[in-house]
């Protein structure tokens, strides 16, 4: 635990510094399940790369895509430019597909999946069952019919999707992406690697190689999803990495909102997830991707957790495509994401909106990238960076307005909050801008609780822990506010208990 | 780590070009810059610190022949102000135009003489200053000045002297490649301003590193040279104490390729660290600011002000950065960098960064790029401005925070009169 004896600020309410140190030691989902689990050797070699190509029973084209991954992968290095500082990670001392043997036969639906898995879900709050809401959502009723469809991935399988059968109804695509791989080759053919190609980066290219299971979606031209999806994603074996592979197609004028959540026990060691996430929209569709990313954050001496690196990109193919990307990252030791966009159609849209909290030994490097090609492409960006204890927290960020993105703008804001004098918080924005016909505008503050706030809140006669807590709480609003409703649950036990805690 | 052969390959081919000069303290300095230089390489294209500037040009064994500029008929920046002239001609001091190094609070030598001594107060400072800046960001073309420049000015400043000391570098053979380094220190409760214009040479290289004492004050202004083709990298390294002040205006119009670079540590408490810039381009114009100012002590306050107007094809970059360390608490830093875009040409490549360990701090930047502002050129038009007169206006009003930065009024109205009739001149 944070030292809560140190010295608390003018302005900074203790309940907050209490309650930001609190959360990783009190991380909800460190349990983990005795499962017997199916492991491929550890390591990755060409070998290993074939075997989970066979496990997934994948057709030749997939095996020929990930085997050129990995021929290009052995060749690259890890990447450095990121400001963290984590030991040297063995790439062979790693197993790279984990299968609970219960999956050994594919179970025809839920009702057939390992009862141990189900509990899991349903401890960590995720139901598998096809029921309206999710436990929890308050209001939810009076909202109609809210539903989500979730497909659970447990470490590197795909144990179940909800809802396939009323989505198929709407002609939605929602399965692993194992499934679609068997199921729809042509659409997998056509887009996977076609956001982030194989070679794309070091983390990424693995990714390619290596990856087992995932979310897949497409939704149908003019087709408004009729519910919001969902993938849930849990590690559970030890020394076991992660790497999924989600890709969204939202063909032209469809909408979809997908949620994402991620967790993991607490162990010792520290353990590597690499995954890609690729959207493609297409012309006048729209896609709200929100993540609430709390995989295990390690203790407060740095021991464990999970190494996080990200690459998830979104395409604007078509004329006024809009992507908006909205997360909460509050767990991992090491999270290195960018979730990005290309502004490639006229007039598309990306929005990127992120509260990314650090605590005691957790190092988090994130942030996006604005890549305007289109036309009047508008971009706007909103990143709130919290750090306590000893922990980094790193905005990187590239906003690019390319010649012939003529009459586009871009917006950016990122605040940094600091608790505690013994963190870091950075911020390193590249603005490139190439039209003169574009407005780009970048502000960025690294503050304590701004004074003058506290002050105008305290003249109206707020007592001095009610107008903290309504600065520090107007400080992650904007991003709040963003999230879908089912994830306001998830990201106020994330966020609220620290942030808000002290209201009322 | 091994330093990539082609930076090896640039920095040899670099030196058989240079004469390395031995003997006194100076010589010890140069030997050590020479070691340090040799395990960097010269800067790369693919280094993160030149992703936005190419310094191919820099690296180069020659200095690209420059055609002599004609300034016509626009008198020399700070002529109207009463000052210590001395004046460099193609990097090599110009004794016959110089005023006699005498001024009251100063003392002032050159560095090729003082350098022979065994002992000089410039040791502590020469090379020393350039040392600090090369972490965490490497810059071998400043260690490289500290190795092989011949020429440049020793200034020791005790008291406040009465006027200020110009640095004039003229510019008269076409393929001058002029090396200076200059050294500057500024005793406790000493205040001094050092102007410095001038092209100086189809390419210069150009290192100044400063000692700001406690309760000292330090002004710095600069007109670069309107050449068109010249080549400059210009590094200022100061070292500010307690209550003391550093604060440095550079305007830079026309030029192929300037790199100016400032490295600034804030070590003594309450002191004040403003960098300023107005570059302005019209076509053949790569312009590029990079500053990293380094909060060390408590209650200091930083300020960057970097203005560029931009016209066919120009580019203006801005990399800054604001370091503030653990325990540098109470830091105010502030950082703009905005560029006005006068057509669609242009280019503007920014990278502003913080990196803060403090918790009670407030530091800000901010960036901003576009074209001139139509609601407000309309607004002037509808008054009766015609266009042109309108468009130099909001370029004017949009230089003028930086300009703002200059103390001395005198040496402010010198600077914004070269800014119109630069505006004059490349009317839009």
């Amino acid at each position: 635990m944070t030292d809560l004896d140190l010295e608390v600020r003018d302005g900074v309410d203790r309940e907050t510094i209490e309650t930001v140190a609190a959360m990783s030691g009190t991380y909800k989902y460190g349990w983990s399940t005795e499962i017997e689990m199916d492991y491929a050797p550890k390591g990755v070699s060409e070998d290993i790369v074939r075997l989970i190509s066979a496990k997934n029973e994948e057709p030749e084209w997939m095996l020929d895509w990930r085997l050129a991954a990995y021929r290009r992968w052995v060749q690259m290095e890890e990447p450095s430019w990121a400001m963290l500082n984590y030991p040297t990670i063995d790439y062979q001392d790693q197993y790279y597909y984990a299968k609970p043997k219960s999956m050994a036969v594919k179970p025809k639906s839920l009702d057939e999946v390992d009862p141990k898995i189900l509990a899991t879900y349903k401890k960590l709050g995720i139901p598998l069952k096809e029921q309206l809401i999710l436990a929890g959502v308050e209001g939810a009723e009076e909202a109609g019919e809210r539903k989500v469809a979730v497909d659970a991935v447990f470490d590197s399988v795909s144990v179940g999707t909800t809802f396939k059968a009323e989505l198929a109804k709407a002609g939605v695509i929602f399965c692993s992406i194992s499934e679609a791989i068997k199921d729809h080759p042509e659409l997998v053919k056509k887009y996977l690697g076609s956001v982030v190609p194989q070679s794309d980066n070091f983390f990424a290219t693995l990714n390619s190689a290596v990856f087992s299971d995932g979310s897949f979606v497409y939704i149908p031209p003019g087709t408004r999803c009729p519910m919001e999806l969902s993938t849930y994603f849990r590690i559970n074996a030890e020394n076991t990495g992660q790497f999924e592979r989600t890709l969204i197609i939202a063909d032209k004028g469809s909408y979809v909102s997908y949620l994402e959540g991620c967790t993991a026990p607490k162990r010792d060691t520290n353990q590597l997830h690499a995954a890609v996430v690729e959207l493609v929209i297409l012309e006048d569709a729209e896609v709200k991707y929100s993540t609430v990313q709390n995989w295990y954050p390690g203790d407060e001496n740095g021991l464990g957790g999970i190494y996080n690196f990200v690459t998830k990109r979104a395409d604007c193919r078509g004329d006024r495509a809009k992507v908006m990307w909205t997360q909460v990252e509050t767990g991992s030791a090491i999270t290195w994401k960018y979730p990005s966009c290309i502004l490639r159609g006229d007039d598309s849209q990306g929005e990127f909106y992120s509260i990314a909290i650090a605590n005691n030994a957790q190092q988090a490097d994130t942030g996006t990238k604005m890549v305007h090609l289109g036309k009047r492409t508008k971009s706007r960006i909103v990143s709130k960076g919290i750090s306590a204890g000893r922990a980094q927290n790193t905005y990187r960020g590239l906003v690019s307005m390319h010649p012939k993105a003529t009459d586009s703008r871009n917006y950016t804001q990122c605040d940094s909050l600091l608790i505690g004098d013994k963190c870091g918080a950075h911020t390193v924005p590249y603005i490139e801008v190439k039209n003169n016909s574009s407005r780009v505008e970048h502000e960025a503050t690294t503050s304590k609780v701004d004074d003058d706030q506290l002050f105008y809140c305290r003249s109206r006669g707020m007592d001095e822990e009610e107008a903290v807590a309504l600065v520090v709480n107007g400080f992650c609003k904007e991003v709040l506010q963003a999230l879908p409703m089912e994830f306001a649950m998830e990201a106020q036990s994330l966020v609220a208990i620290s942030l808000e805690g002290s209201v009322g | 780590m091994a330093v990539l052969q082609s930076k090896q390959d640039a920095l040899q081919a670099r030196l058989s070009g240079l004469q390395f000069a031995p003997g006194g303290w100076l010589g010890a300095a140069r030997s050590e810059a020479l070691r340090r230089v040799t395990a960097m390489g010269l800067p790369g294209k693919r280094d993160e610190y030149w992703r936005y500037s190419d310094p191919t040009g820099l690296n180069a064994t020659d200095a690209t022949p420059v055609d002599l500029f004609d300034p016509l008929d626009e008198p020399a920046p700070f002529s109207g102000v009463d000052r210590l002239k001395i004046v460099f001609v193609d990097g090599v001091f110009d004794a016959s135009q110089s005023d006699a190094l005498a001024l009251e609070g100063v003392q002032i030598e050159h560095l090729a003489e003082a350098g022979r001594a065994d002992i000089h107060w410039a040791s502590a400072l020469y090379g020393v200053l350039e040392t600090r800046g090369q972490s965490p960001v490497q810059r071998p073309l400043a260690a490289l000045n500290s190795a092989f420049a011949a020429q440049g000015v020793l200034i020791r400043v005790t008291a406040t002297p009465s006027k200020p000391i110009s640095l004039i570098y003229q510019h008269k053979t076409a393929t001058s490649d002029a090396m200076l380094h200059h050294c500057v220190k500024v005793e406790s409760g000493a205040e001094v301003t050092i102007l410095e214009n001038g092209a100086a040479a189809a390419r210069l290289s150009h290192v100044m590193e400063v000692d700001v004492a406690d309760g000292a004050r330090f002004h710095h202004i600069r007109a670069q040279g309107r050449a068109h083709l010249r080549q400059a990298i210009t590094h200022l390294f100061a070292r500010i104490g307690r209550n003391a002040a550093f604060k440095s205006f550079t305007l830079t119009a026309n030029g192929h390729l300037t790199r100016n670079e400032a490295v600034l540590e804030l070590l003594g408490a309450d002191s004040v660290a403003h960098v300023a810039g107005a570059a302005l381009g019209d076509g053949d114009f790569h312009h590029d600011d990079t500053v990293f100012i380094t909060h060390a002590a408590e209650r200091c306050e930083s300020r960057q002000v970097f203005k560029k107007v931009l016209k066919n094809g120009a580019v203006g970059v801005f990399q800054g950065k604001i370091l503030v360390k653990q325990g540098a608490q109470k830091t105010d830093g502030y950082q703009i960098s905005q560029a006005l875009m006068l057509d669609d040409d242009s280019q503007f490549l920014a990278k502003p960064e913080l990196e803060i360990y403090a918790d009670d701090v407030k530091c800000s930047h901010g960036s901003t790029s576009g074209a001139i502002d139509e609601t407000a050129l309309f607004y002037l038009r509808s008054r009766g401005v015609p266009l042109r007169a309108a468009q130099s206006l909001l370029v004017l009003a949009f230089l003028a925070e930086a300009i703002a930065e200059i103390e001395d009024e005198e040496i402010s109205d010198d600077i914004r009169q070269r800014l119109q009739s630069w505006l004059a001149r490349h009317e839009h």
